[in-house]
């Protein structure tokens, strides 16, 4: 057979470039299920409905550990010289500023400024903070030493973040539902 | 480098087989007549012992496994059910918990070894950066078998270890929820790491024949770092002298390993990890594998979380590309008395990081009527900068400066002048 130097494309060449090109996508989507099973399965979110708490059995000063999702949520009765001293913390100097009224959610339009509901794990590594400990009165984290406030905000230490807050709403004056 | 095979079939049987699958002619070229330096020291026995290591890993391994149940409110309880009930279970777990440890002493001497005798010089820098790889699917085959027994030390390492993951921005918490296969770490999480538990070992398998193929191909360095002039007066054959020799090696460590698992199994062990996992409790410490400290250190000592992360990564991927990072010519330490000491400063460095690692962070290395000075997160902090200095900054301008001694012209002429001392 006589060779033909053509720069122009031929049949051939469109056919190996289809047939890679189609390689390729039946291989890419054949990863989307092998990479998709490793997320959540339907069980697993199942199990991650909503809880209702009843806030009347916590007395003040107390702090309350739940489970949700696998996680511990802390609610905490705060006190009312808690509360002055959450208030009274200037916001700018925190590692993560947030005054107290962000860390609160209101029912019926009033303040619950008693309750603080926060995730109970460290967002530095995900440990689980010691209640009413530390230089801040509020939770210590005895992994790599980080101190929050009763509101929950990071104070001192590698933390970068304040304890983060679960998705949650008052349904009564004295019932919380988280999730 | 082996040059061509020196194989001859002697059987029928043999000339048979080499004609259709050359396999007996490829172990007498690797193992028999391979040609090894003269000169090498027991340093050189470190490979054959990790290789033992291996085997012996994946062979109590694939035992226990006939035992061990990977459910949350099972694993624990199998794990106590092999340590109880099972015929020897009690050795077998304790042959594989504690070989983990002799894996990584083994690979930490042959790294060492590595570094100090420049092995991941040219032509050996894929070797090396296999042998990377390796001590990186390593450290993940680790962690994952710790998490295996659902004890305290097993949740929390695997909570603070997959949370590492959280700090990239933006693709962190999708990555750590895709991870744990839910919200947190629970079943599906202790499935897939004893999934992939008993993949990497497998995997790791694969990479060691590529080392190996790599190793075979290049020629072994030896403690001189000159390289290989002439077969007949530089080497020896495989077998029997560095055979025999790596048996030698081998023995001793076993007696190192059997030591540790006959006399004092739970030693490297953590006893929160015989209370069962608790995701409301987290233990007064959090402490990883002995083998992880160093690292642990690193991470903990740096004050923001995500360069945290990025420094205790950064700090075994920059082994990889050490060999453009060394200007020196020179390979064997031997030679070179300057860099000797910043490299005998390196491995003081890696100790005390591995200190700082099980140590609180914020106890006092030095304090002054009752001030604290320097605490550990800060003592870390100067160890890790001499860490990525050595790498970065040393190894580049010594290469440039210093006045290396004269090297012998062959291996031959190095064992020469030895004996004449």
């Amino acid at each position: 057979m006589a060779e033909h130097a053509t720069t122009e494309g031929t049949r051939r060449d469109f056919l190996y470039i289809w047939t890679g090109a189609l390689g390729a996508v039946a291989a890419g989507s054949a990863v989307i299920p092998l990479v998709s099973q490793m997320n959540p399965d339907a069980s697993t979110i199942a199990a991650g409905a909503p809880i209702d708490v009843d806030l009347a059995q916590i007395p003040a000063g107390q702090v309350v550990t739940l489970k949700w999702r696998g996680k511990p949520i802390f609610v905490r009765h705060r006190t009312d010289k808690e509360i002055a001293e959450s208030k009274a913390v200037q916001v700018s100097s925190l590692p993560d500023p947030e005054g107290d009224a962000a860390r609160i959610k209101e029912f019926e339009g009033k303040a619950q400024e008693k309750w603080i509901v926060v995730y109970g794990n460290c967002t530095h590594l995900g440990c689980v903070p010691i209640s009413n400990s530390g230089e801040f009165h509020g939770w210590y984290c005895p992994c790599h030493g980080s101190h929050y406030d009763n509101a929950g905000r990071i104070r001192k230490g590698p933390a970068p973040r304040n304890l983060e807050l679960p998705p949650f709403a008052f349904t009564a004056a004295t019932k919380v539902r988280i999730g | 480098m082996s040059g061509h095979s020196t194989y001859v079939p002697k059987t029928a049987f043999g000339r048979w087989m080499d004609a259709r699958l050359p396999i007996i002619r490829l172990a007498h070229d690797s193992a028999v007549s391979y040609p090894t330096p003269k000169n090498l020291n027991y340093m050189w026995t470190f490979g054959g012992i990790l290789t033992f290591m291996l085997v012996a890993q994946i062979v109590t391994g694939i035992v226990l496994v006939m035992h061990y149940t990977p459910h949350t409110t099972m694993a624990f309880n199998s794990v106590e059910h092999i340590m109880r009930d099972v015929n020897w279970g009690w050795l077998l777990r304790y042959f594989h918990a504690n070989g983990a440890s002799m894996f990584f002493i083994a690979v930490y001497v042959h790294m060492f070894r590595g570094l100090y005798y420049g092995s991941y010089k040219a032509p050996r820098e894929v070797l090396w950066i296999l042998g990377v790889i390796i001590y990186l699917l390593m450290m993940a085959a680790g962690f994952m078998g710790y998490v295996l027994p659902w004890g305290q030390m097993s949740f929390w390492g695997a909570t603070v270890i997959t949370n590492l993951f959280g700090a990239f921005p933006i693709i962190g918490e999708p990555l750590v929820t895709w991870l744990w296969g839910g919200y947190s770490v629970d079943n599906p999480t202790l499935n897939r790491f004893f999934s992939l538990h008993y993949l990497l070992p497998f995997m790791i398998a694969g990479v060691v024949g590529l080392h190996i193929w790599a190793l075979h191909h290049v020629g072994q360095n030896n403690p001189d770092g000159v390289e290989v002039k002439n077969y007949a007066k530089d080497t020896v054959p495989f077998t029997p002298y560095a055979t025999s020799k790596d048996a030698f090696g081998l023995a001793c460590f076993l007696l190192l390993y059997g030591y540790f698992a006959f006399f004092m199994p739970n030693f490297l062990g953590h006893p929160d990890n015989y209370i069962p996992a608790d995701p409301l409790v987290t233990p007064a410490y959090i402490v990883p594998e002995w083998y992880y400290l160093p690292f642990y250190a690193i991470l903990r000592s740096i004050p923001d979380k995500l360069m945290g992360v990025v420094a205790m990564f950064g700090s075994i991927a920059i082994l990889a590309v050490l060999p453009w990072l060394d200007t020196s010519r020179v390979k064997s330490l031997r030679y070179r008395p300057t860099a000797r000491i910043f490299f005998w400063i390196f491995v003081v460095v890696c100790f005390l990081l591995g200190y700082c690692g099980s140590q609180a962070t914020d106890k006092a290395v030095l304090s002054l009527g009752g001030r604290t000075i320097l605490d550990i997160a800060g003592f870390g902090l100067i160890l890790t900068v001499y860490y990525f200095a050595y790498f970065l900054v040393i190894l580049p301008l010594l290469g440039l400066f210093e006045k290396p001694k004269p090297q012998p012209a062959s291996i031959a002429d190095a064992v020469l002048a030895k004996a004449a001392h």
